[in-house]
């Protein structure tokens, strides 16, 4: 048996502060509507500074922790490599590109949303896009349908937040311990 | 540059920061409750507009806080509300992976992290619904929203070809 190449190469080395702000940069300008495809891709396939497992962790823990999932993914990602310094070089790095472009975009579309051809193709834009994120809720929501608890909560934070409009911090501090509760005694 | 607004706008950002379990999806509707009716920083029109705008543009969903903040208090609004909306939550993150490894495995952390599942679906379903309120007048913005949700769930087709063809639509006046 023969030592290939590939073997050898397979082995990465660790990313430097500038290859992590510079993979992060990539992951940032990828994706529409969500990232973390782009960021999975990036981490496990292309630089593998993480294996499936690792990635899989890394992300629970990253949904499971209140603030935007991917920033969380970026903090924890930068950590392991070089603590708070690769925190920031990661998370700055995942924002900033998106952040400029987005803010471009808007300054532009200031100058020209006085125009009805404008105004009607916004609509048109954000009438599917908030169909895009009933999507995503009705694809989250498929694994909890097995569980009467899971769905009852689920229903009951869309009622408290879509129909009575009731503000977060309170169905949070009911809600959570609840679903706390009924976790720890069901599953 | 308006330092009052720009305190006000990290102020509200800070506070929207931990309470965004399940991730900015998650807290649109509260986003515009603090936004829209709280601060008058924009109206529901032109929240619908940002949403629209910050669905269309790469990048994470969290974007949408900038232009919250540019909103409220310009370019440095925008750079303002992302840090306000990212420090507190990646800090805890921080902290939090620190001391993973020791309770990667404990009951009370397995017990979490069921319990946070559910109430992140139904506060998007929320977001979902909030937004098509806000945003849906017509039959025919309600029939291309509850399309667009329909193909998104039962296909692969890329989410920017479904926003596409909803400006098309738009565009020609049909909706």
């Amino acid at each position: 048996m023969t030592i290939r190449a590939d073997d050898i190469a397979a082995e990465p080395a660790l990313p430097s502060l500038r290859d992590l702000f510079l993979g992060f940069l990539q992951v940032g300008i990828s994706g529409f509507g969500g990232v973390l495809p782009f960021a999975r891709r990036m981490l496990v396939e292309e630089r593998r500074w993480l294996t499936p497992e690792e990635f899989n962790e890394v992300l629970s823990l990253g949904q499971f922790l209140p603030g935007p999932n991917i920033v969380n993914v970026s903090v924890i990602v930068g950590r392991r490599f070089h603590r708070v310094a690769g925190s920031v070089a990661a998370s700055v790095g995942l924002m900033l590109m998106p952040l400029v472009i987005l803010l471009t975009l808007a300054t532009l579309y200031a100058q020209f949303v006085d125009l009805p051809i404008v105004q009607r193709a916004t609509h048109g834009v954000s009438s599917a896009a908030a169909g895009l994120m009933l999507a995503v809720a009705l694809k989250m929501g498929q694994p909890l349908r097995k569980r009467a608890w899971k769905v009852a909560i689920a229903l009951a934070a869309f009622v408290a937040i879509g129909l009575f409009r009731f503000p977060l911090l309170w169905v949070l501090l009911v809600l959570g311990p609840l679903a706390y509760a009924l976790a720890w005694r069901l599953e | 540059m308006n330092v009052v607004a720009l305190a006000e706008v990290a102020r509200q950002f800070l506070v929207l920061s931990l309470l965004s379990i399940g991730g900015a999806n998650a807290i649109l509707p509260e986003i515009q409750r603090r936004a829209v009716d709280v601060e008058a920083w924009l109206t529901n029109a032109e929240f619908s507009q940002m949403f629209a705008l910050s669905q269309a543009a790469p990048g994470p969903n969290v974007l949408i806080v900038s232009l919250i903040g540019w909103k409220a208090a310009g370019y440095v609004g925008g750079i303002v509300a992302m840090a306000a909306m990212c420090a507190p939550s990646s800090m805890l993150t921080y902290q939090i992976a620190n001391a993973w490894d020791r309770f990667r495995d404990a009951p009370w952390r397995i017990a979490t992290q069921a319990a946070v599942a559910p109430v992140t679906v139904g506060l998007i379903l929320a977001s979902g619904y909030v937004l098509t309120r806000t945003i849906d007048h017509e039959w025919q913005a309600y029939l291309l929203t509850i399309a667009t949700a329909i193909v998104a769930v039962l296909s692969r087709v890329h989410p920017l070809w479904l926003l596409a063809f909803g400006a098309i639509l738009g565009a020609a006046g049909i909706v």
